[in-house]
């Protein structure tokens, strides 16, 4: 909640003085630790949304259907940057084992930051959107998928204009050998990214799982993070 | 020039459910304005060669508290296409009544008979807990629980309950163009 006072005045030429209160929609955000789950961070504080607090699932199986396999400590050092609270949560990563595990992490966040609303970095995955939509249904909150079926080309874009720092962790798609591991996406990297996805047809903002990223730096941060291994 | 009407409670469903219906239309050149139906007034909708009438979140309910927003659909005789809540709208506004049915996700529909260039069996993204039935519509596809297109019997009023910006763009892109 956010309050001010502000200066009214009368009928009479009088001034008068009254507090105002906002109660802004306090989110959950399903937070990877990657550009798209920070960039819709973004959006919502852009849109007047209290960020209330990160939901992190890192999974054992490094080929789970609904999570990246994150590093808790970096996601940590994310969290402190931000001074938002973080629920983090462990899963085997088996499908459906996962998605109740999810929803514990969910309704512990409801309880204790009284979230009203889960916040997500979907694009395109109806997988993963429907499956958070059920979720959201059942403890009755609202959601957001902010960045649902934007262009990929205009999203990256998008994150170069906004000063978003992310450095790829993972790749896993034709076209996109070990060397990319380590790189930062500027503006060179998301020119050749865009040249892969013509040649291999590959989506150009990592949607299908081509690549995992990592924010170092962005608006939502105090100061940049230290590197990644 | 199409009018897009925004429906949305909460302004950041703007980029889920709004902005996905205006890229396609600028992808295919096709100029319009979005307004919320709350900023709505009769210039505005006098201008407006068509109508799309968005979706919204799955707990978002709070047009339906605003209905009288909407009087101004019966007199309109120019193209309208409501996507899930904006179908709920049109149906109401021809005294249809809502009704209980929940689909999220990947759902498969039948068309009985040809509706904006789609036939046949389709996989379509449904969000809903609701669908509307109105005896001044025929009904084009169904689901395993609710109707999912509808066209008014005499008027070019289209109605579908579920997305098609997600990936049935084909539908938006036969309403701007064909009708």
């Amino acid at each position: 909640m956010i309050s001010f006072l502000i200066i009214i005045p009368d009928k009479k030429g009088e001034f008068y003085i009254s507090l105002i209160f906002i109660c802004l929609m306090k989110l959950g955000i399903l937070w990877s630790g990657g550009k798209d789950s920070a960039y819709t961070s973004f959006l919502a504080k852009k849109y007047g949304y209290e960020l209330a607090c990160l939901i992190s699932i890192i999974p054992k199986n490094q080929d789970s259907f609904m999570f990246h396999p994150s590093s808790a400590e970096q996601i940590k050092k994310q969290a402190k940057v931000m001074s938002i609270p973080l629920v983090l949560k462990r899963t085997i990563g088996k499908k459906e084992i996962e998605l109740i595990d999810l929803k514990e992490a969910i309704k512990e966040a409801k309880e204790k930051y009284k979230i009203q609303g889960i916040l997500t970095g979907a694009m395109a995955s109806v997988y993963q959107a429907s499956r958070v939509q059920k979720i959201c249904n059942a403890l009755k909150l609202e959601c957001f998928n902010p960045l649902w079926q934007k262009n990929p080309i205009e999203h990256l874009h998008d994150l170069l204009k906004d000063n978003f720092t992310a450095v790829i962790v993972k790749v896993s798609a034709q076209g996109l050998d070990n060397s990319w591991i380590g790189r930062i996406l500027d503006k060179n990297a998301i020119d050749e990214l865009i040249a892969s996805s013509h040649t291999y047809k590959i989506n150009p903002a990592g949607e299908g799982g081509e690549y995992e990223s990592f924010v170092l730096n962005c608006p939502l941060f105090k100061h940049k993070i230290g590197g990644v291994n | 020039m199409m009018l897009i009407i925004n429906i949305c409670r909460e302004k950041l469903h703007y980029l889920e459910f709004v902005k996905p219906i205006e890229d396609i239309l600028k992808s295919l050149n096709i100029p319009f304005r979005t307004m919320h139906y709350e900023e709505l007034d009769k210039k505005e909708i006098s201008r407006a060669d068509k109508v799309i009438i968005c979706g919204t979140s799955l707990a978002d309910n709070d047009f339906l508290k605003h209905l009288d927003c909407f009087s101004w659909i019966k007199g309109f005789k120019k193209p309208i296409l409501g996507i899930c809540g904006g179908m709920h709208i049109l149906g109401i506004v021809f005294n249809g009544r809502l009704k209980k049915a929940k689909e999220i996700g990947i759902t498969p529909i039948v068309f009985k008979k040809s509706f904006l260039g789609l036939s046949g069996e389709k996989l379509v993204y449904a969000l809903h807990s609701l669908f509307v039935s109105s005896s001044q519509f025929d009904t084009y596809a169904v689901s395993k629980n609710c109707s999912q297109a509808i066209k008014h019997k005499t008027l070019p009023f289209y109605g579908v309950l579920f997305h098609p910006e997600v990936r049935v763009h084909s539908l938006i892109t036969a309403f701007c163009t064909e009708v």
